[in-house]
């Protein structure tokens, strides 16, 4: 049993963040009480948050096929040390994760080297080619959570729609990347001005507002449950609250860079800020924030992908794509509390209680019975970060230097404490 | 007089007074480049790199001879094809020779952004010579001096760029440099090549040649890429070359005493008619070649006298 007492209780159920205490015991939390004294032994929160742990959709591992990168035991120490306490993990790999006998092989590893809580995700078609559909059956029992190509959009209609159907019939959850690749091929940054100045090829947000109502319409044919992996644009966000008003089984993420950072940080050609989609401009920065408050964006994702150095000291149109994120997460995503966006509970919503009922967990909840995943933190402790010092093997953050508030204390999964900051 | 900065990158961060500066010296090479003996010593002893990632004739040439003639150990390096071939990566190539101490590294590259990147790994002066459809700095200057010389003025003047901006490293430093010199800029081409966001640029967008071309002084052509010709971007050289190929019908347009200009190498007969290339009274691309040999000279001339400007301790560091 352990008792954490005079913390700020953050439940994003409730919509309530008060000073109380929590009793956790055989893996669950036994209690909640935000009046009676605590017993003699309680451990001291000092006023911190204490809130269900983060559930990051879209983890890369980087396990099987470039475990230089990343590793189950480093991205399980990174995700510990982040308040992530259970990582949903892409099939992006090399090979994909399309069988279920290699899904089980990666779950295997996961469970024994990663620290936290591992849910693997699979390929909708084989090899993310786009073209035949992967065992979702088979996948499913085996424990995929979702299943998605990631990046790799399915271009052909028949094809797409096909896997929606079958998906719907076994209500298995498709994550789908709303990017229309023809359109985005060779982009590296986001029309407009700046890519101009900077010489850079580049695409227009349109790219995702067309893929996005190809799905959409696809969805309402088959009536398949869809989450989109991450919208980045105003465009995009209009067309995704329409859908929802109509009624569609549609809800999609926000990756946390694109919600706290925007394209004149790519003056200078810093490739640490390659990321896909790439960056936008400051106007669809505040209108996705925004929509995080609202409830239009229903999850804040890290889009954790660990590049080593020499993919990215290249210039800037042949570097790799993407930044690892899940140690700054936390601190990234206060900057949206501390902007004056959203409050707490609101922002608990989107990292942990949302995810949870997308993929139909029970954690991410203080509640009573709930997994004993919480993570206690302090939300305005300053620091500057320093890229040298993430856990993740590799170190690829465009915050490095940046001047964050937000700082993980204490994560427990399953009432056992994993990380001390 | 020295540069405000220890590299050439751009035009976009130089001032009016460095770029004056660069044409002042170059007008200077440009009469010692007519005299028999052109030998210069402002770069004795040093040594000058130029190390092209991309195929080049007339640039790499230009380049070389500007740093014989200043006295400097030239070395050329055709990198298109050996080291890319092994997986040798930009940066390890650049330090390599960074480890040869030369003084001055000239880098032409096919990716916007490559040379900026590379001049944060070497501690010699490195000279853009063209980084994908970034900017290509020199190009803008010996445009700004053949202007110069046949103007007599280079501010207050009607430009048009005409052609495939979007592409075009080209245009983007004669935008910057034209444009800190105050004059008017006049963008012609179809909208296919013209880049997003670029009437943020202070310039103004044109489609019809003819009206763009209305009582200009300058008349800029930019190099149709043979890979935009192939119904991606227009949807044929024929229909290109009578809409905006430059014509002398077209031209009558423009001040009668509009210059003609050209940066190299030319496709007579889809963006300009060989006789107005060739029409002594208006086109002035030989000299635009003759004037980039002494605008480079000039660049480096005042980009080595940083160099000597910092202590050999500063060096090392």
């Amino acid at each position: 049993m352990t008792t954490l007492t005079n913390a700020r209780l953050i439940d994003p159920e409730n919509g309530t963040d008060a000073i109380g205490t929590v009793t956790l015991g055989d893996g669950k939390i036994k209690t909640i009480n935000y009046d009676t004294p605590p017993p003699q032994d309680a451990i001291d929160c000092a006023g911190k948050c204490l809130a269900p742990g983060i559930i990051d959709i879209g983890v890369k591992i980087c396990e099987p096929g470039e475990r230089h990168k990343e590793s189950f035991a480093s991205a399980g120490a990174a995700a510990a040390a982040g308040g992530v306490t259970t990582m949903v993990i892409r099939p992006d790999t090399e090979p994909a994760i399309d069988t279920p006998e290699l899904l089980e092989f990666v779950h295997r590893r996961a469970v024994a080297d990663s620290m936290v809580n591992v849910l693997p995700m699979a390929a909708l078609t084989l090899g993310r080619a786009g073209r035949e559909m992967a065992e979702i059956g088979f996948l499913s029992d085996a424990g995929a959570v979702a299943f998605t190509d990631c990046d790799a959009v399915i271009t052909d209609n028949k094809v797409f729609a096909r896997c929606l159907t079958y998906a719907k019939g076994l209500d298995a959850l498709i994550i789908s990347h709303a990017q229309e690749p023809m359109l985005s091929s060779g982009a590296s940054a986001t029309s407009g001005a700046l890519a101009t100045k900077l010489g850079l090829p580049s695409v227009s947000t349109i790219a995702e507002r067309m893929q996005l109502q190809r799905d959409l319409a696809l969805i309402e044919m088959t009536g398949a449950r869809v989450h989109f992996d991450q919208l980045s644009s105003r465009v995009g966000l209009n067309v995704l609250a329409r859908a929802k008003a109509k009624g569609l089984r549609v809800t999609a993420g926000a990756s946390i860079h694109h919600l706290t950072l925007n394209e004149m940080d790519l003056e200078g050609y810093p490739t640490f800020f390659k990321l896909k989609p790439p960056l936008r401009a400051e106007d669809d920065r505040v209108a996705l924030a925004s929509a995080v408050a609202s409830g239009v964006i229903d999850v804040i994702s890290s889009m954790h992908t660990p590049q080593d150095e020499e993919s990215k000291r290249l210039p800037f149109e042949a570097a790799a794509s993407g930044a690892v994120a899940m140690e700054t997460l936390l601190p990234a995503a206060m900057q949206l509390v501390h902007g004056g966006y959203l409050d707490l509970p609101t922002l608990w919503r989107a990292l942990s209680l949302n995810p949870a009922k997308l993929l139909g967990l029970d954690a991410g909840r203080l509640a009573i019975g709930a997994p004993a995943d919480l993570i206690l933190f302090d939300p305005d402790k300053p620091f500057v970060l320093d890229r040298t010092l993430l856990k993740s093997k590799s170190k690829n953050t465009p915050y490095d230097g940046r001047r964050m508030q937000g700082q993980v204390l204490r994560s427990y999964v399953a009432g056992q404490e994993i990380y001390r900051g | 007089m020295a540069l405000s900065a220890k590299h050439l990158l751009g035009i976009e961060h130089l001032s009016p007074a460095d770029i004056t500066t660069i044409l002042d010296l170059a007008e200077q090479y440009a009469t010692l480049n007519r005299q028999a003996n052109k030998h210069s010593s402002a770069l004795a002893g040093m040594t000058q790199i130029n190390m092209f990632f991309e195929n080049s004739t007339r640039t790499l040439a230009s380049f070389e001879l500007a740093g014989k003639r200043l006295g400097a150990d030239v070395m050329n390096m055709a990198l298109g094809a050996s080291s890319i071939k092994k997986g040798e990566t930009l940066i390890d190539t650049a330090m390599t020779l960074n480890a040869m101490n030369p003084d001055l590294l000239v880098v032409r590259h096919q990716h916007s952004g490559a040379v900026d990147l590379l001049s944060q790994k070497v501690n010699c002066a490195v000279l853009n010579a063209g980084d994908g459809r970034h900017e290509h700095p020199t190009q803008a200057l010996l445009d700004a001096l053949t202007i110069r010389r046949a103007k007599g003025r280079l501010h207050r003047l009607n430009i048009a760029i005409c052609g495939d901006i979007a592409h075009s490293r080209v245009a983007r430093s004669n935008i910057f440099l034209l444009n800190k010199m105050e004059n008017r800029i006049r963008l012609v081409g179809p909208q296919t090549l013209m880049p997003s966001g670029i009437d943020q640029f202070g310039v103004e967008v044109y489609h019809d040649m003819t009206e763009g071309l209305r009582d200009v002084d300058v008349v800029m052509m930019l190099r149709l890429q043979r890979e935009r010709m192939d119904g991606a971007f227009i949807p044929s050289e024929r229909e290109y070359y009578y809409r905006w190929g430059l014509t002398s019908e077209k031209l009558r347009a423009a001040k009668n005493d509009a210059i003609v200009m050209h940066p190299g190498p030319m496709n007579r007969g889809v963006e300009i008619d060989g006789d107005i290339a060739d029409d002594i009274n208006r086109s002035v691309i030989q000299e635009q070649v003759e004037m980039g040999v002494a605008v480079r000279m000039a660049a480096m001339d005042l980009l080595a006298q940083g160099l000597r400007a910092q202590t050999p301790a500063a060096v090392m560091a």
